[in-house]
C-alpha cells in the first residue's frame, strides 16, 4: 500500500499545530485512495503523545527518540530522517512549510534526488500517483501547478494556516525506533535560545494590521486592537525594519489570516500582502492614497490620514463597542 | 584568523509587484517589471562584505542565470565583492531547485577553498527557500538557514543567529558551512561611485558554462528536474464590496465605528 508520510514537527514535546494542519490533509488524500498514513514524530520522550496525532489522520506513527532531538536541529534531524526514508522507502514525504520543515526537506529532497514543491495551497494526488500542487508565487498572485515527475519520496512543503486540522480518527498505531545518533560527530551545536512571546495570527478572529503609513509607530494600531480585542499584525517592511517580529507580518511568505474581521492601516496593498488577507471574512482599510490597491481588496476602504481617524475612532468606540 | 573565501550566490529578480500575467496565453510577462538583485542576496552580500572586513578573506559572487544578469554581478562587485561568476547556459533553462542546486555547488566548488558560502533566505520570485540546504546538501557541509548574523570565535568555527518561532537561537557551526541570510537583517551599503566605475568599464567577471563544471546537458534544466508545472494560474482577488468612505475625518470616523460595532454584534 503506498504511504504517505509526515513530518510531525515539535519542540519540547509540543506538536507544532501546521504539523496536524498536513496530517489532515493527508489523511483526506489517504482515503480518497486508499493509501496509509504515517506521521514521523522526532523528539525527546515524545512516544506519549504519538498515539493521539492518529486523531488528526494519522494510521500509524514512527517515534524517534534522543536528547538531541528535543528540538529542531538540521544535522541530527537530517540524519535520522534520512536513514528512516532510506530503509522504509515512502511513497510521499509532506512537511508543513515552516522555517525547520521547509529545512529539513530542502537538504531531504537532494540527498534522495527527489522533487520538492515549496509551499502548496493545494495537494492531492493523482491517478497514476504523481504529487500534483499548487505553488504560489511572485508574491502569491500567481499559481503554478506543479507535478512530480522524478524522485522518490515525492516532496512537498505545505502553506501554513491553508488546511484545517479535524479531530476525526481514532489513535495511531505507534512504532518506537532507535535513534542511531553521534552527538559528537556533529558540526552545528545550538548554545542558546531566547523566546519572546508567540501569537499564531492564523488563528486570530480578528486582527489590526499596521503598515508602512504608521511610520513604524504602532501606538494608535495597539490601542486600536485592544479596544476590540483584536491581536496587532503588520505588513512585511515593518518587519524588515525591525518594528515587529518576523512572525506577525502578513503575506505569502507570512502568516495567512483567516480572521472575522481585520482592520488594516497605512498599508497599500502589494500582491504579496493581499494574498495574507484572501481568507479574512470582512476587510476594514484605511490609506491616505485614494488609488491604493488595498482599495480592491477591501470591503469597506476609508480614505484619509491614520493619525487623524484612528484617534477618533478609539474615542467612539470607547463609548461602547 | 584569516577568512579564505566567502562565497554569496545571488539572483536577479523582478519585482513581484510589476509581473503581469496574461490569462489567455497563461504566461508571466516580466518585460514591463524592473530587475534587481534579489533582496534578501543583498543582504547576504552586505554580511560577507562585513565579514570581510572584520576578518579578511575573499568576496566571491556566484549566479546562475542569463547573460542580461552581468550588470547586476557587476554592481556587486562595485559594492566590494572581489570576483563574480555567472553560470550561464541554454541548457539550464527551466531547471527546478534539483539542479539550481547542484549547478551552484559545482560552481562553489570550482570557486574552491570556502569557509563560508551566504546565500539570501529566499527569492522574491519563487520564493522556495529550498536551494540553500539544497547546495550544502550537494557540497556535504553543514547549514543554517533564517540567520542574522555571523560571528567568527575561533580558527574554523562561527557562531550565528538563528531566527526561530518566537525568538532566536544561537548556534556554533563548523566551517566549511553555508548560510541562508534573513531579508531585512542589515543595511546593504552603497557601491563606491569610483569602484563602480571600474566594474563596469574595466571588470570581467568569469562566465562558465555547464561543461565548465563538469555537467551534461541531461543533468540540468528540463531534464534534470524533478518537478514540472502543468499550467500557471492566476488568483482572483476574492469578492469584496469595496465600499468607499469619504469625508471628514470624524465623519469617517463615526461610520467606521458603526460598521465595526455592527460586525462586532
Amino acid at each position: 500500500m503506498r504511504d504517505i508520510w509526515v513530518f510531525i514537527e515539535q519542540d519540547s514535546g509540543v506538536v507544532e499545530e501546521s504539523s496536524l494542519e498536513v496530517l489532515t490533509k493527508a489523511r483526506e488524500i489517504a482515503d480518497a485512495r486508499g493509501y496509509l498514513v504515517t506521521g514521523v514524530l522526532l523528539g525527546r520522550g515524545v512516544r506519549g503523545i504519538a498515539g493521539g496525532l492518529g486523531r488528526y489522520g494519522a494510521h500509524r506513527v514512527i517515534v524517534v527518540e534522543h536528547p538531541i532531538l528535543e528540538s529542531y536541529l538540521g544535522e541530527p534531524y537530517a540524519s535520522v530522517m534520512g536513514d528512516l526514508i532510506g530503509e522504509r522507502n515512502p511513497d510521499y514525504f509532506l512537511a508543513s512549510a515552516t522555517r525547520n520543515g521547509r529545512d529539513l526537506a530542502g537538504r531531504l529532497a537532494v540527498r534522495f534526488r527527489t522533487g520538492l514543491q515549496a509551499h502548496v495551497v493545494n495537494l492531492d494526488i493523482a491517478e497514476d500517483g504523481s504529487l500534483v500542487g499548487h505553488v504560489p508565487g511572485f508574491g502569491g498572485n500567481i499559481v503554478a501547478v506543479v507535478r512530480n515527475v522524478r524522485g522518490r519520496p515525492q516532496m512537498a512543503t505545505v502553506a501554513l494556516g491553508v488546511f484545517r486540522p479535524r479531530e476525526a480518527w481514532g489513535e495511531a498505531e505507534v512504532e518506537v525506533v532507535e535513534a542511531k545518533l553521534d552527538p559528537s560527530k556533529l558540526r552545528a551545536r545550538r548554545v542558546e535560545v531566547v523566546r519572546r512571546g508567540y501569537v499564531d495570527l492564523s488563528k486570530s478572529r480578528r486582527v489590526v494590521v499596521g503598515g508602512m503609513g504608521t511610520g513604524g509607530d504602532l501606538t494608535l494600531v495597539r490601542e486600536l486592537a485592544k479596544i476590540i480585542q483584536a491581536d496587532v499584525g503588520v505588513s512585511r517592511p515593518l518587519s524588515d525594519i525591525g518594528v515587529a517580529p518576523k512572525d506577525i507580518y502578513i503575506g505569502s511568505t507570512g502568516v495567512s489570516l483567516n480572521a472575522d474581521l481585520a482592520v488594516i492601516v497605512g498599508v497599500s496593498g502589494a500582491p504579496h500582502f493581499v494574498s495574507g488577507i484572501r481568507n479574512v471574512r470582512t476587510v476594514i482599510s484605511i490609506n491616505k492614497d485614494p488609488e491604493a490597491p488595498i482599495a480592491e481588496y477591501s470591503d469597506y476602504f476609508a480614505v484619509g490620514d491614520l493619525f487623524e481617524i484612528i484617534p477618533k475612532l478609539i474615542e467612539k468606540l470607547r463609548r461602547g463597542v | 584568523m584569516g577568512l579564505r573565501n566567502i562565497v554569496v550566490t545571488l539572483k536577479v529578480t523582478p519585482k513581484p509587484e510589476e509581473i503581469r500575467f496574461d490569462p489567455v496565453t497563461k504566461t508571466i510577462d516580466r518585460s514591463k517589471a524592473t530587475n534587481e538583485i534579489n533582496p534578501a542576496d543583498k543582504n547576504a552580500l552586505e554580511m560577507a562584505l562585513q565579514l570581510k572586513d572584520r576578518y579578511g578573506g575573499r568576496v566571491i559572487v556566484v549566479s546562475m542565470g542569463p547573460p542580461f544578469w552581468e550588470p547586476f554581478l557587476k554592481l556587486a562587485v562595485a559594492m566590494g565583492a572581489d570576483d563574480a561568476v555567472l553560470v550561464s547556459d541554454r541548457a539550464l533553462a527551466g531547471s527546478d531547485t534539483l539542479p539550481t542546486s547542484l549547478t551552484l555547488a559545482r560552481a562553489i566548488q570550482r570557486i574552491g577553498d570556502y569557509d563560508i558560502i551566504l546565500t539570501g533566505e529566499e527569492s522574491s520570485d519563487g520564493g522556495t527557500g529550498q536551494v540553500p540546504p539544497g547546495i550544502a546538501e550537494w557540497l556535504g557541509i553543514p547549514h543554517v538557514t533564517y540567520i542574522t548574523s555571523i560571528e567568527i570565535i575561533e580558527p574554523g568555527k562561527a557562531r550565528v543567529k538563528r531566527t526561530i518561532k518566537g525568538g532566536y537561537e544561537i548556534l556554533e557551526v563548523d566551517m566549511p558551512f553555508l548560510a541562508s541570510v534573513e531579508l531585512g537583517c542589515n543595511t546593504p551599503r552603497f557601491p563606491d561611485f569610483r569602484r563602480k566605475r571600474w566594474a563596469e568599464r574595466e571588470f570581467k567577471l568569469k562566465t562558465w558554462s555547464i561543461a565548465d563544471l563538469g555537467l551534461s546537458p541531461e543533468e540540468v534544466g528540463f531534464k534534470g528536474s524533478a518537478t514540472t508545472v502543468d499550467t500557471l494560474m492566476e488568483l482572483k482577488p476574492p469578492e469584496r464590496l469595496r465600499s468607499r468612505i469619504t469625508g471628514a475625518p470624524d465623519e469617517i470616523a463615526e461610520e467606521l465605528a458603526r460598521i465595526i460595532r455592527e460586525l462586532l454584534r
